[in-house]
């Protein structure tokens, strides 16, 4: 059987006899059914159906914060979505039932298809049919000067160098008969074959991917290791050792920003990272990472995915220790990065201190009276703390989100109800906490010399990294492209057959020709007409 | 500079919208004219059907050559309109893109001229393979519904391109997009005349003006023909999109909520092509597809744009 039973080129068999069936009749049954073209398109419309609400709920692979806010906004909902595995729909038991089935049938379709087309590759074009002008683009002419041979002949030799594949019948009537485009179910079957590539490139390649994120703060290093990485994901076959070895320092990091069209001003139009990098046995190489342009090191590649500003703040405790200072990243809210962050002092005496920040680089404010950003470079920065003390919960070793302050424990000193407004600081200054806790210190990272106060270069910023391996791509692309080529192939080359016949009457040959489109195909009737043309044109037959 | 070149070109896309206004009219007049007049003799033999049903082969004859000037003077008239509004529509896309400084197509006002110009432009060159004048009124109503909402709710000033779209990419994957959106336009409009001339041919009630039109077969395989070529470009979108993806994102495939879309059309096409060539389905229920694929692209485009967050919510609003 070369295509399914169904396929609206086979021919039309009414089976009504049915016999017994038995076990083995039974699966040869199922079997029909899977790769029958029917089964093909109902799991191609199923599949489709089944993709919708991966576009409706957000997906754990690309969304996991959309998950948790769609859990805390609909709380009774979401559990049951949850069951059904509507938030990893494409890890889904039934969405990979429908593709596994859709390709179990595609399989059980291209492989008899293989076969029977291999087979046909090797049959010669079928006979002459007895009567031409019931066929696509029949015309017939009568001639005197040429006899049947030399016609045939000719018309052999024309097909054969338009890629026919011919041979000649003698039959009642000498005729030849052609067929081309065997490269069409050819095509139709790299498509076909090439569509499972794609699908075990992914399923095998996929297991050896990793891709991690890492935020480094300008001057900071990364290494590449686990440990090193914010959040890691492994491909089921990954292996630590797998990481290469090397060492990234963020030296700079530099954003351009509209400053003409009026439209647009601030609206930022380059980020560049600029980065060292240390290979053991190298020398340190430098190199630029920015949007659309990644930095292949060692087979992964470093993309640049976000950015934002990490103040550096120093605590002294109110026993007049420095009990804290570092950057601290910050994360954007905003287009224009009015951003938010946590500072946890687990040391500072007595008591432990936590802040919760909000950076404005540019303030302003809201008519309701609440500041906001609205502008994403350093013009007018502006760091405000809401200050708690108490108990942080790091110490009895449960692991804490560090973009998260749990205040539970804790009692709140300054900001929000306290009566006590809160620290607000520009870089460079200095304020005390509330109760004599002690001091804060907003640092300036470029401390200016000049009276003439530029706040530029005076807080650090930061960028957010993807380090990316992924050796399945290559493959992926390969069988994606063969595929294109076979879709193209299948659909464009046209499977035609074409007769001429030189019949001989008493005094002249008439010579018929005639064609058959497999499949539509609008050209075939040219076809036939300029081999019509050409023909004729050999054999020196004028215009009747 | 930038804002005089930008205020021209919405003044050719005004006055683009004003001549498809007119052209839509002539086109309405000229269909209402083909129902009242009485039918003219149509060659109901412009393709032989072949005797043997299962190989249920169409072999078109062109019995009218595509350039010679169509019967119907209001026909005329219209697609002579439309071929003037599109030389405004153009030339506002052209000044939108010089006003930038880029190729116009990175939010969704800009978007919708560049499809909609493209549709058009789909829509004006096929005659020359095919007389298909009578999509007129529906290629002009959705190009006048996609430039209205385009300028009117869609509309942005020119910004500078955003650095995540800076890429070579965007040209290639968003024209061939568009490309794929038009001949999906076109064969959604193809199957929907040939959903109702199919009616007409059972013998149920219908509009007289079908009597003007190509025959259910002929419209069938039109339909197939632009549809398979729609979905062509929309298999290589998926695949410059998915290298794009990887470059900019570095990964090839996310299922973002637009990858998901653009799966989803990519196998409803799949579905069309796959139902075309099964038993009992070749005809009116492949033309239902073909139209439940142009929707789900019209979705991906207004709908997912605009309401469904995700990595390609660049509409700019």
């Amino acid at each position: 059987m070369s295509r399914p039973s169904d396929h609206i080129d086979t021919p039309n068999v009414d089976e009504i006899s049915q016999p017994a069936l038995g076990v083995s009749g039974y699966l040869r049954f199922f079997w029909r059914q899977l790769t029958s073209m029917r089964t093909a398109l109902l799991l191609l419309l199923l599949l489709a159906l089944a993709a919708v609400p991966g576009s409706l709920v957000p997906q754990r692979s690309s969304n996991p914060n959309g998950v948790i806010q769609y859990f805390k906004d609909n709380p009774d909902l979401a559990p049951i979505l949850d069951a059904l595995q509507l938030f990893d729909v494409f890890t889904s038991m039934w969405f990979s039932s429908i593709y596994l089935l859709l390709f179990l049938s595609l399989i059980g379709c291209v492989i008899p298809r293989t076969a029977h087309h291999l087979r046909a590759l090797r049959t010669p074009p079928p006979k002459t049919p007895a009567r031409l002008e019931r066929l696509a683009g029949f015309s017939s002419v009568e001639t005197t000067e040429t006899d049947a041979a030399t016609a045939i002949e000719a018309a052999r030799t024309l097909l054969r160098k338009s890629g026919y594949r011919v041979r000649v019948f003698d039959g009642p009537n000498l005729s030849v008969s052609a067929e081309r485009g065997y490269l069409r179910e050819t095509g139709n079957l790299v498509f076909h074959t090439a569509l499972i590539g794609v699908l075990f490139a992914v399923g095998i390649g996929g297991g050896f991917t990793y891709t991690g994120q890492r935020v480094i703060v300008e001057g900071q290093p990364f290494v590449n290791i686990l440990s090193d990485y914010s959040s890691f994901t492994p491909g089921r076959f990954f292996d630590e050792s797998m990481l290469p070895p090397f060492r990234m320092v963020l030296d700079d990091f530099s954003v351009e920003y509209e400053q003409e069209n009026v439209n647009a001003l601030g609206f930022p139009i380059d980020y560049t990272a600029d980065v060292s990098v240390s290979i053991p046995g190298e020398p340190v190489s430098r190199g630029t990472v920015k949007v659309n342009q990644p930095l292949p090191l060692l087979g992964s590649d470093v993309f640049l995915l976000g950015n934002g500003y990490a103040p550096r703040i120093t605590v002294t405790d109110g026993e007049g220790n420095v009990a804290f200072t570092d950057v601290v990243p910050f994360l954007p809210q905003d287009a224009n990065l009015t951003s938010m962050g946590f500072v946890k002092v687990p040391d500072a005496l007595p008591e432990q201190i936590g802040m919760i920040g909000f950076f404005y680089p540019t303030t302003g404010e809201l008519s309701t009276g609440a500041l906001t950003s609205i502008h994403a470079d350093l013009l007018n920065p502006l760091l405000t703390l809401n200050v708690y003390t108490g108990d942080l919960g790091i110490d009895d070793g449960i692991p804490r989100n560090v973009y998260q302050l749990d205040v539970d424990g804790m009692t709140q000193v300054a900001g929000g109800n306290t009566g006590i407004e809160a620290i607000k600081l520009r870089p460079g200054e200095s304020a005390p906490l509330p109760n004599g806790l002690g001091t804060v210190t907003f640092e300036d990272a470029n401390p200016a010399p000049s009276v003439a106060k530029d706040y530029a270069d005076s807080v650090l910023r930061f960028a957010t990294f993807d380090i990316t391996y992924d050796p399945s791509r290559g493959w992926v692309l390969a069988f994606a492209l063969l595929s294109l080529s076979g879709l193209l192939i299948a659909l464009f080359v046209p499977r035609r057959r074409v007769w001429v016949k030189a019949i001989e009457t008493s005094d002249a040959v008439r010579l018929e020709y005639a064609g058959l489109a497999r499949g539509y195909d609008p050209g075939l009737e040219p076809a036939v007409n300029d081999l019509q043309q050409r023909h004729r044109q050999q054999l020196n037959i004028k215009d009747t | 500079m930038t804002l005089i070149l930008d205020e021209y070109s919405l003044l050719a896309v005004y006055t683009a919208m004003g001549i498809y206004t007119l052209a839509f009219v002539m086109f309405a007049i000229d269909m209402a004219k083909r129902s009242t007049s009485k039918p003219v003799p149509v060659s109901v033999g412009s393709h032989r059907r072949q005797s043997d049903a299962q190989t249920a082969v169409a072999t078109l004859q062109k019995t009218e050559p595509p350039r010679q000037p169509s019967r119907y003077k209001f026909e005329r008239i219209a697609f002579s309109l439309v071929v003037l509004g599109w030389v405004f529509h153009a030339a506002g896309v052209a000044l939108r893109g010089m006003a930038q400084g880029f190729v116009p197509w990175a939010n969704m006002y800009e978007f919708a001229l560049i499809s909609s110009a493209l549709i058009v432009g789909v829509f004006i060159v096929i005659q020359w393979w095919q007389n298909l004048k009578f999509l007129g009124v529906y290629i002009t109503g959705f190009t006048l519904i996609t430039l209205g909402v385009g300028t009117v709710n869609f509309y942005v000033p020119v910004k500078p391109l955003p650095p995540a779209l800076d890429s070579y990419w965007l040209i290639i994957h968003v024209i061939v997009a568009s490309l794929g959106t038009a001949l999906f336009a076109i064969g959604a409009g193809l199957a929907i005349v040939q959903l109702l001339q199919a009616r007409r041919e059972a013998g149920k009630k219908s509009l007289a003006l079908l009597k003007t039109l190509p025959d259910a077969m002929k419209l069938e395989n039109l339909t197939y023909f632009t549809t398979v070529i729609g979905f062509v470009f929309w298999t290589f979108t998926l695949i410059a999109g998915s290298i794009w993806a990887e470059r900019s994102w570095g990964r090839y495939w996310g299922w973002d909520t637009k990858e998901v879309w653009t799966f989803i059309i990519w196998v409803i096409y799949a579905g069309y092509i796959h139902a075309r060539a099964t038993r009992g389905w070749r005809g009116t229920r492949s033309a239902w597809l073909a139209i439940i694929g142009f929707l789900a692209v019209i979705f991906n485009y207004a709908i997912v744009n605009v309401f469904i967050p995700g990595l390609h919510s660049y509409s700019g609003l």
